[in-house]
């Protein structure tokens, strides 16, 4: 597996049949794979959202959209064409360009990170070596946009909602990072290419949630909290403070809001796949599969094959995260603020670190298990 | 010129106009947060100055701590806070600029001068070291430069017991500075139940 499906050689190679220098061909393949990935962010946004109508509908016994497409599949265009042509208002005493600047500030840290997100040994965009570090680097940037907007807004709810967010993201950003270093220490590298490879030894037994089942539940806990999802949501409590951060916003600055947030959501999920159920890796490994059928692993339509299960795969473990957040969402409570920060300082704070205690000890007692 | 040069170059021409002037900016801007938020573009442009040096780990750690712990932090305190006072005027305002205008420039000059004095020794692109920096930092993090970043440690766990001592009211008895007893009711009014006075 070393060389596997390489679309941007053969890119390149295509292009320099026509005669182009091979800098020029990589200009030309460079966008390619941020619009494809892009692309894919905001049709998985579609997906969600249209998920999380329908679930919360049949969690609550309703039928949820039914009329826009069939089972109601165009609802989330419809839903964002009505942000796209609605007035952009500012309100008059807000500051307009901190009130502009904070949501452009909570999306591109959150797209930027799909950068590292693989769906195959070479389906990335960038295999850069501080790999999961940069998701958790960028990540802690997105509070200064909610603190921003917050402020810009000249409203007693939107600065509470804006400061709930900042301590709240603050708090769960270390028992997450703690657990990511527990990986990053039995993989020995932060690229997330090695973290699924080093999972992809025997199939489903092999991947890290037998491993590491603390730091599974700990970062499954933190990646709700830092997306702000509904046990954790009280930025945007609407009880207590109408909608947080976003009560003065409308149209599309709204819609960045609601697609960072929505983005976020898949990118987590993603994430946990990656880290903990062996990212695009099958159940079974597909060379075992290939050998038992008697197949040469390197053959064109094998790789082919092989690619689309990892993309399945993916996708797929990512959207059964994705379907437990929406449930998690609609049938438990909110927490408190002191709940929230107890929980995140008191208890997975100290778990997170004795998880990564315990990991170092085990990975001197049982090198061959949790990684040389 | 190559194009990979060219961007380079652009990159640090941009990068270095938004250091200058974001600095400029957190300290000639009246509004407290302005300069605040103008802080978080410097350390952001700083960081983007490492990415161009090789070193991406150092990039993702200025990052996570200055723009994600540090200015974060900045912000917060000043949104707690934010009180709407008027400053009272200082009388001798003029002077107090130009001292600390002349004190800052020659601090300048001191910079300038090293960085024209010093011989830098600069690697090769082919000696650079990039991803396997992340390896080099964390050896040397572990063995000669155990000592300082222990102490770094001790440092940061007494500046955080420091910081409960001051917030928790209750944990002295008495006022350090002045020795009188210390009021150890909440800062915020305290509440009254809600149902016991409605008979």
């Amino acid at each position: 597996m070393e060389y596997g499906l390489d679309l941007e050689y053969s890119f390149n190679e295509f292009l320099k049949g026509f005669g182009l220098s091979s800098e020029i061909a990589h200009i030309i393949w460079l966008p390619l794979p941020m619009l494809l990935v892009l692309v894919a962010a905001v049709v998985g946004v579609l997906v969600t959202v249209w998920l999380e109508r329908k679930i919360s509908a049949a969690a609550q016994q309703r039928i949820g959209p039914e009329y826009a497409g069939a089972l109601g599949v165009l609802q989330p265009i419809a839903d964002g064409l009505k942000l796209l042509v609605k007035e952009d208002i500012i309100p008059a005493k807000a500051d307009g360009i901190l009130f502009t600047a904070g949501p452009i500030l909570v999306l591109v840290p959150v797209i930027l990170s799909w950068l590292i997100v693989p769906f195959g040994q070479n389906l990335l965009i960038s295999n850069v070596g501080i790999g999961i570090f940069l998701w958790i680097a960028l990540s802690s940037i997105q509070p200064i946009g909610l603190l921003m907007s917050g402020y810009a807004s000249n409203n007693k709810y939107s600065l509470l909602g804006g400061l709930r967010a900042a301590a709240q993201s603050i708090s769960y950003e270390i028992p997450l990072a703690l657990s990511v270093l527990a990986i990053v220490l039995m993989t020995n590298s932060l690229s997330t290419i090695d973290i699924v490879n080093q999972q992809s030894g025997a199939g489903i037994l092999s991947w890290n949630i037998w491993r590491q089942p603390v730091g599974f539940i700990v970062f499954w806990i933190c990646a709700l909290a830092e997306c702000e999802r509904l046990p954790f949501d009280l930025p945007e409590a609407e009880e207590e403070l109408v909608a947080g951060y976003q009560t003065e916003y409308a149209g599309m600055k709204f819609a960045l809001f609601y697609l960072g947030s929505y983005i976020n959501l898949i990118l987590s999920a993603l994430l946990v796949s990656i880290l903990y159920l062996g990212g695009w890796g099958f159940p079974i490994p597909v060379e075992l599969i290939a050998k038992f059928l008697n197949l040469p692993i390197n053959a064109p339509f094998i790789q082919v094959f092989t690619a689309s299960i990892g993309i399945v795969m993916t996708v797929l473990k990512a959207y059964l995260l994705v379907f437990i957040a929406i449930l998690l969402r609609w049938t438990t409570p909110r927490v408190r603020i002191d709940q929230l920060l107890d929980l995140g300082w008191k208890f997975l704070l100290p778990i997170s670190l004795a998880n990564l205690l315990i990991t170092a000890g085990l990975k001197l007692a049982f090198p061959q298990f949790f990684g040389g | 010129m190559s194009i990979a040069i060219t961007t380079q170059f652009i990159c640090f021409t941009v990068l270095s106009l938004v250091v200058i002037i974001g600095a400029l900016g957190v300290v000639l801007l009246e509004s407290i947060v302005y300069s605040a938020f103008l802080l978080g573009g410097v350390f952001m442009s700083v960081a983007g100055l490492y990415l161009l040096l090789n070193a991406s780990f150092v990039a993702a750690a200025q990052v996570l701590v200055y723009v994600g712990a540090v200015n974060v932090l900045i912000i917060f305190a000043i949104m707690l806070v934010n009180k709407k006072e008027d400053l009272k005027p200082i009388n001798d305002i003029k002077s107090r600029r130009v001292i600390s205008t002349s004190i800052c420039l020659t601090l300048l000059s001191l910079l300038i001068r090293v960085d024209l004095t010093n011989v830098w020794s600069l690697s090769s692109p082919q000696n650079s070291i990039g991803e396997e920096s992340t390896i080099r930092i964390g050896e040397h993090l572990f063995s000669d430069y155990l000592l300082p970043f222990e102490v770094a440690s001790v440092l940061l766990l007494m500046a955080m017991i420091g910081a409960i001592v001051l917030a928790r009211r209750d944990v002295m008895s008495k006022d350090i500075s002045t020795g009188l007893p210390v009021d150890q009711e909440l800062i915020e009014k305290s509440s009254e139940p809600l149902l016991t006075n409605k008979n």
